[in-house]
């Protein structure tokens, strides 16, 4: 009896709001539909982010990097459908006669996912094998990862020829998917119902890891990673393994992001982004799953709609959220409203709280007598 | 106090000419250390001696700048990771307690069982043998009330009792306690130390004290720590008359009448 409750406490939320996501297309116009698709594609970057900050302890502020890597990915292949045999137009533009070498390969939407989900997981599991190896940790590590992401998003705006410089990689109108333009209904949909299903399918993977042991291992290495190597774990590899992970998530978030919003560049991938995803998760709730994905949407919505009403406050306004949450919610919204009904019992049941005290108190007289 | 594994299958733990230095100061200065299997040995010694630096030598933490150590008559110490050493049954306490505490008692138990898991096995749940031995070790350090309580709410003494038992439910072959019974009640110190006599039969052992009181009713063998070498060894009675550790301790001043009374 007991277990079939906890079977429904776990599912029946769980399929409900994933329904009410795939009906959204019914109730909600073109405009925002795209914009929701837009948000769960950031879910999706959330849970990584999730996964290695508020389990494992490691803020990264690196996801912009891994992400924009997924989108560049994918917006090749797109770019050169788009293109129709021709040469993408910001190369003819910058002068360059022949497609580049590297982009041949971006003409095939197989390869192109799968570099664009290889591909961070790759920079992730180098980056981490060698800073982890050497024991970089906390600051050092943020600072290291954040320092990357601004080499490459330079380093992709200086490369006009070959990345589309600082416009990026944008007019992808004209693509095809499946025989159908990119920009219609269909199409669009299509594209949302994957993102709907990727991310659910993300949160129950996340889910199962972050229940089993290895879950439990990443928050020992969060509270104390000399005793995790000390029981005999290797941190080294557990740490790449999740931190490797979390990169291709990022990716897959920019496979799904290109196609919905259209245009992908350096500035989407920068250092800002990569801050503002971890706003994300720390107003959400850092270690709990949930906790990011809702951080995530809320804080976007919340930018969108300010973005649109005022837009020279929002900047001060996100700062201050994040400030605001650091102190008076460390554990993020998801987490307070977790810790709610115990501060609530503790107010209102103050004698049991007494006692419990006292009970304290008589064991410290007792154990030095 | 007696000690049933049976001695003869070689030393546990060979430490010869260990040299460790940081810029100039010689925290080991040609330290000769050995032990037997089963051993249940006190390391003493004033502050400063070498303890904590000579434990990690032993674990890998520190590398020296010359000399050899040798665990269970085959291992290179030296040449070995850190969690590898774990892995092949060196499991130290460190000072301070370090356990995990956002988790529970129970799963601090069981990540220190899991320990020869691979990754793979990571994922699935326990096995149903290491799940009995997490209950045994539940019962033997006294936590079976606590397994659902979060380890870091818990209080001092019991943290260290649940850090011992997690370095015990690995069936350690040598257990290495820096000082387990710091910042205890005495009530908490005497049951340390029957809990020390207890497991003292399940492998060997290095205690690393302080607390002269709790040397003496708990010792057998003491070796002397000085200024990074051995400064002598031996049945605790005649260490504690020895002339030069009395010297040692009284150079240090109220130390000595400890020592001697």
């Amino acid at each position: 009896m007991r277990q079939t409750l906890t079977m429904i406490r776990r599912w029946v939320p769980f399929i409900i709001i994933t329904v009410l996501f795939l009906m959204a297309p019914q109730f909600v116009g073109d405009f925002r539909l795209n914009q929701l698709a837009k948000f769960l594609t950031y879910a999706l970057i959330a849970v990584g982010l999730d996964l290695i900050w508020g389990y494992g302890g490691m803020l990264s502020l690196g996801q912009g990097l891994f992400f924009g890597l997924g989108a560049y990915g994918f917006a090749m292949y797109l770019k050169l459908q788009a293109s129709g045999g021709k040469l993408p137009d910001f190369m003819f533009w910058s002068g360059l006669k022949t497609l580049p070498w590297f982009w041949a390969p971006f003409a095939s939407p197989i390869f192109a996912i799968a570099a664009a989900l290889i591909i961070p997981m790759l920079i992730a599991a180098l980056l981490g094998y060698l800073l982890f190896r050497s024991r970089v940790q906390g600051v050092y590590f943020s600072i290291i990862t954040q320092a990357l992401t601004l080499l490459f998003s330079i380093w992709f705006i200086g490369q006009q020829a070959y990345s589309g410089g600082t416009n990026g990689i944008t007019d992808l109108g004209s693509a095809k998917i499946f025989g159908k333009a990119l920009l219609s209904p269909e199409v669009q949909h299509g594209f949302y119902f994957v993102t709907v299903l990727c991310l659910a399918a993300v949160y129950l993977l996340a889910r199962w890891v972050t229940e089993s042991r290895f879950g439990r291992i990443l928050i020992a290495l969060r509270d104390n990673e000399d005793r995790v190597r000390f029981l005999g774990y290797n941190p080294v590899t557990l740490k790449v393994l999740v931190f490797a992970f979390s990169a291709m998530l990022a990716g897959l978030a920019g496979v799904l992001f290109v196609p919905q919003v259209g245009i992908i560049s350096p500035s989407s991938m920068g250092v800002v982004p990569s801050i503002e995803m971890v706003i994300w998760v720390a107003v959400g709730g850092r270690g709990t799953i949930i906790g990011a994905i809702i951080g995530a949407l809320m804080v976007s919505y919340g930018k969108s709609y300010l973005s649109e009403s005022y837009p020279n406050i929002w900047q001060f306004f996100l700062g201050a959220l994040f400030v605001g949450s650091v102190l008076l919610f460390p554990q993020g919204l998801v987490g307070f409203l977790q810790e709610l009904p115990g501060r609530l019992r503790n107010r209102f049941g103050r004698k049991e709280a007494n006692a419990l005290q006292d009970s304290v108190v008589a064991s410290g007289v007792e154990g030095r007598a | 106090m007696e000690t049933t594994m049976t001695p003869g299958a070689g030393k546990i733990l060979d430490v010869k000419d260990v040299t460790v230095s940081f810029a100039g100061f010689k925290a080991l200065d040609d330290l000769n250390f050995s032990m037997e299997q089963g051993e249940l040995r006190f390391v003493i010694g004033p502050n400063g001696a070498g303890k904590t630096t000579f434990l990690d030598c032993v674990t890998g933490k520190s590398r020296p700048q010359h000399g050899t150590v040798t665990f269970d008559n085959q291992i290179n110490v030296l040449r070995t990771t850190e969690h590898r050493l774990a892995q092949l049954g060196i499991a130290r306490k460190f000072q301070t307690p370090t356990v995990f505490g956002s988790l529970t008692v129970y799963e601090n138990l069981e990540t220190a069982a899991g320990f020869d898991d691979g990754i793979i096995r990571l994922f699935s749940s326990l096995s149903v043998d290491d799940k009995q031995k997490i209950q045994a070790m539940l019962e033997l350090v006294g936590l079976q009330d606590r397994a659902n309580v979060r380890a870091g709410t818990l209080a001092h003494g019991e943290k260290q009792w649940l850090e011992i038992g997690m370095l015990l439910v690995q069936e350690p072959k040598l257990l290495l306690l820096d000082e387990p019974v710091a910042g205890m009640t005495r009530r908490e110190r005497n049951r340390t130390g029957e809990l020390l006599q207890k497991i003292a039969k399940r492998c060997s052992i290095v205690v690393v004290e302080h607390d002269m009181d709790f040397v003496r009713n708990f010792a057998t063998t003491v070796s002397v720590l000085h200024m990074g070498h051995l400064l002598c060894q031996g049945p605790v009675l005649q260490v504690q008359n020895d002339p030069r550790v009395i010297e040692v301790y009284l150079g240090r001043g109220r130390n000595s009448e400890k020592i001697a009374a």
